[in-house]
C-alpha cells in the first residue's frame, strides 16, 4: 500500500490558485524532497496531505484512503507532521513536549507506560537532546525546539514522515545530523519521508527523488541530478545560481550563488 | 521569544518531580479545612468533638456521645451540608476554569466566560421576581431557574459562536463577552422593575454568592451533574494537555479537536450550572487557582486538575468559614470574600514569578 499518493491535486484559497493537477507518489523508505521558489504551494501541499485542507479537485490517499476517513488515532500512528516552527507551550519541559508524541497510543487516563516513555526516550537521543529533556521549551533556542518538534513526529512511531522545513534554524552541523537521521529511518526502518527543503544543496544531497513546484504545478519529478539541472535552474532563479556536478558524491549537483542581475525569466520559460 | 529573565530557578524542580507527593499533601489538607469548617460558625464546636460526632454518625466512634444534642443537630444538618456543598462548588469551579483556559488557550478563561453565570444570574432573578416556588423539593425555583438558565445561555454563546461547523476562539469569547452583557443588563433591568427592596436584596445576595441555604437536598441534586462532568472531564484530561498545541498539531496527534472540545464544553458546562445553581456567582475561583497550580507546578492537566480542584475546595471552604464567621451573626458575601482574598495574593504570585505563566 502506497504510503501517499497525489492524483490531479488542485486546490485555491478564496479563489486563488495555489496548486494545479500535481500528481506523484511516495514510496515505503524512499525521501522525496519537495522544492521550489517561495510562494510554489509547498507548505500548502504537506497541508492537504496531512488533511487539514480538503482538496477541490483531484486525491489524497494515505495508505490508501483520503486523511478524513482514517480514525484521527489510527492516522496518527501512520503518519506524523513536523510543521515548520509551530507553537509549543513555552511551560512545557521538553519530555512532556515530545511525550506527546505518544498520544495516539495512550490508554486509560492518558497515563504513559513503559513503551511510551522508551519510545521517548530513543527519539530524544536520535535527535541529540536527551541532555535537555528537564528544561522548559521556552528556554530553548530556535535549534532545539524544531529539534524537539522531530522527536515529537519519531515518537509517533510512524510508517510516514511529513515535514515542513524541519532544518531552519539549524546550523550546518545540526541540519546534516537530522537530514542524515531522517535519511537512516527510511532506508533502515522502510519509513516514507516527504520533506520540504528550501535548500536545494540538501534536497540534492539528501533526497532520493525531488519534485520540484513552480506556481502550483509540478515542473520536474526524478532524479536530484535531473530536476537539478542547469537549464532548468537557470530558467526559475535566472543568473543568480550556478550548477556543477559533484566530484565527490556521484555526480550530484551542487548549487552555488552567484552575482548576477536577479532578473527572473518570464514564467512562459519554465517547463 | 518566551524568554527566562527571572533569578528564579526556571527548571522543573523539586515542585514538578514531587508532584504526586504534592497531590497527597493537598488531600490532607482538604481535609484539615473540612474539620476546620465543621468547627467554625455562630456555634463554635471544638474540632476534635466535631470530627467524633461526624464519625459517630458514620458508625465508626463507638465511644460515649458527651456532647450537647444540638451539637449534633448543628453539625450534620447544617454545617457538614455546607462544608460538602462548598467542597462541590470549589472543586467544579477551579476544575472548569482550568479546563476554559486550556480549551480556548486563553489565559483570562473562566468559568463564567461562555454566560454560565450571566444565564444563571438572569434565571434566578426572573424566579424571585415571579416568587417561583414550584421545582423539586430542596432545590428551589431559584436553583432550578438558575440551573437552566445557565445552560441555554452557554447553547446560545456556543451556537452563536458557531461558523462552519467550527467553533473559533475569538468568536466565542466575542460572543460570550456579548451576551453576558446584554444578559447582566437584563437582570438589571429586571431588578429595577422589583418593587419590593426586600426582593432586590434577595437578588443582589444570589448574584454576590452565597452558601447559606446549603442542605443535603441541594447536595444530592448537584452531585450526579458534577461527578458526571468531572469524570468526562478527568477522562480527556491528556487530551486538554495536546490541546495547547495548535488546531493542526493536536488532530496530527490524532486528537479529533472539534468532538473533544464539544464533548468537553458539554461536561464542563453542565457541571459548573450545577454549582453556580446552588451557590450565586463565586468569582475569581476558578480564574487564579489554576494558574497557581500551573505557575507551580506546571502545565500537565493529568495533575493541573485534580490539584486545581482539591486546592478550589480548600479556598471556597475557608472562603465561606470567613463568610460566616467574620461579622457574625450576619454573613458576608461569599463572592466578595473569594475576589478580596483571591486577587491580592494572585498579584503577588504573579510579580514574584515575573516569567511568562501560561
Amino acid at each position: 500500500m502506497m504510503p501517499l499518493e497525489v492524483e490531479n491535486l488542485t486546490f485555491a484559497y478564496d479563489g486563488r490558485s495555489v496548486l494545479r493537477g500535481v500528481s506523484f507518489q511516495l514510496m515505503p523508505g524512499e525521501v522525496l524532497g519537495l522544492i521550489g521558489p517561495n510562494g510554489a504551494g509547498k507548505s500548502t501541499l504537506i497541508r492537504l496531505a496531512a488533511g487539514f485542507l480538503r482538496p477541490d479537485r483531484g486525491t489524497v490517499r494515505l495508505f490508501g484512503r483520503p486523511p478524513a476517513h482514517w480514525p484521527p488515532r489510527q492516522l496518527a500512528r501512520w503518519v506524523a507532521l513536523v510543521p515548520q516552527g509551530a507553537y509549543i507551550p513555552p511551560t512545557f519541559t521538553v519530555w512532556e513536549s515530545v511525550l506527546l508524541g505518544r498520544t495516539p497510543y495512550l490508554g486509560f487516563l492518558g497515563v504513559p507506560r513503559q513503551p511510551d516513555r522508551a519510545a521517548t526516550r530513543r527519539a530524544l537521543e536520535w535527535v541529540g537532546i536527551a541532555d535537555l529533556s528537564e528544561r522548559l521549551v521556552g528556554e530553548l533556542s530556535g535549534g532545539e525546539r524544531q529539534r524537539v518538534l522531530l522527536a515529537r513526529a519519531l515518537a509517533q512511531e510512524p510508517r510516514c514522515l511529513l515535514l515542513d522545513e524541519p532544518t531552519t534554524h539549524l546550523d550546518i552541523h545540526h541540519q546534516v545530523a537530522v537530514l542524515s537521521l531522517i535519511r537512516r529511518m527510511a532506508v533502515e526502518c522502510g519509513i516514507a519521508v516527504l520533506i520540504v527543503l528550501h535548500d536545494l544543496n540538501l534536497a540534492a544531497t539528501f533526497a532520493d527523488r525531488l519534485v520540484l513546484l513552480v506556481d502550483g504545478m509540478l515542473v520536474a519529478l526524478g532524479d536530484p541530478k535531473e530536476v537539478l539541472c542547469r537549464e532548468r535552474l537557470t530558467a526559475i532563479y535566472g543568473d543568480t545560481v550556478a550548477v556543477f556536478p559533484r566530484p565527490d558524491d556521484g555526480g550530484r549537483p551542487a548549487i552555488l550563488p552567484r552575482i548576477g542581475q536577479g532578473n527572473l525569466p518570464a514564467q512562459g520559460r519554465i517547463t | 521569544m518566551h524568554s527566562s529573565n527571572s533569578s528564579e530557578p526556571s527548571h522543573p524542580n523539586l515542585f514538578r518531580q514531587r508532584r504526586w507527593l504534592f497531590l497527597a499533601l493537598g488531600v490532607g489538607l482538604l481535609l484539615v479545612t473540612a474539620t476546620l469548617g465543621f468547627a467554625w460558625g455562630a456555634v463554635s464546636i471544638p474540632p476534635g468533638v466535631a470530627l467524633r460526632i461526624v464519625g459517630h454518625q458514620l458508625g465508626q466512634g463507638s465511644g460515649p456521645t458527651d456532647w450537647p444534642p444540638a451539637w449534633e443537630t448543628i453539625l450534620l444538618q447544617i454545617r457538614v451540608p455546607r462544608v460538602v456543598l462548598a467542597g462541590l462548588v470549589g472543586i467544579t469551579l477551579a476544575v472548569a476554569g482550568a479546563v476554559y483556559q486550556a480549551l480556548f488557550r486563553n489565559p483570562l478563561a473562566e468559568p463564567y466566560l461562555i454566560g454560565v453565570s450571566s444565564g444563571a444570574s438572569f434565571g434566578a432573578t426572573l424566579a424571585i421576581v415571579l416568587i417561583w416556588r414550584l421545582g423539586r423539593s430542596g432545590w428551589s425555583g431559584v436553583s432550578l431557574a438558575a440551573f437552566v438558565g445557565a445552560l441555554l445561555a452557554t447553547a446560545a454563546i456556543y451556537g452563536l459562536a458557531r461558523v462552519g461547523g467550527r467553533t473559533p476562539v475569538t468568536t466565542l469569547i466575542l460572543a460570550g463577552v456579548a451576551v453576558n452583557t446584554l444578559l447582566s443588563a437584563a437582570t438589571v433591568f429586571l431588578m429595577f422593575s422589583m418593587q419590593d427592596a426586600f426582593q432586590a436584596m434577595h437578588v443582589l445576595g444570589w448574584l454576590m454568592g452565597s452558601l447559606a441555604l446549603a442542605d443535603w437536598e441541594k447536595v444530592q441534586v448537584i452531585l450526579p451533574y458534577i461527578l458526571g462532568g468531572l469524570a468526562v472531564i478527568a477522562w480527556h484530561a491528556h487530551s486538554l494537555n495536546v490541546l495547547q498545541l495548535d488546531e493542526e498539531q493536536a488532530q496530527s496527534l490524532g486528537v479529533a479537536v472539534e468532538r473533544t472540545k464539544g464533548i468537553l464544553i458539554v461536561a464542563v458546562s453542565l457541571a459548573t450550572a450545577a454549582a453556580v445553581s446552588v451557590s450565586g456567582t463565586v468569582g475569581f475561583v476558578g480564574l487564579i487557582i489554576p494558574h497557581i497550580v500551573r505557575l507551580i507546578w506546571g502545565p500537565d492537566h493529568r495533575f493541573l486538575l485534580p490539584m486545581s480542584g482539591i486546592l478550589g475546595a480548600v479556598g471556597i471552604i475557608l472562603a465561606d468559614g470567613a463568610a460566616r464567621t467574620l461579622f457574625a451573626p450576619r454573613e458576608l458575601p461569599l463572592g466578595a470574600v473569594t475576589a478580596v482574598a483571591g486577587a491580592p495574593f494572585f498579584l503577588y504570585l504573579l510579580r514574584r514569578q515575573k516569567r511568562e505563566i501560561f
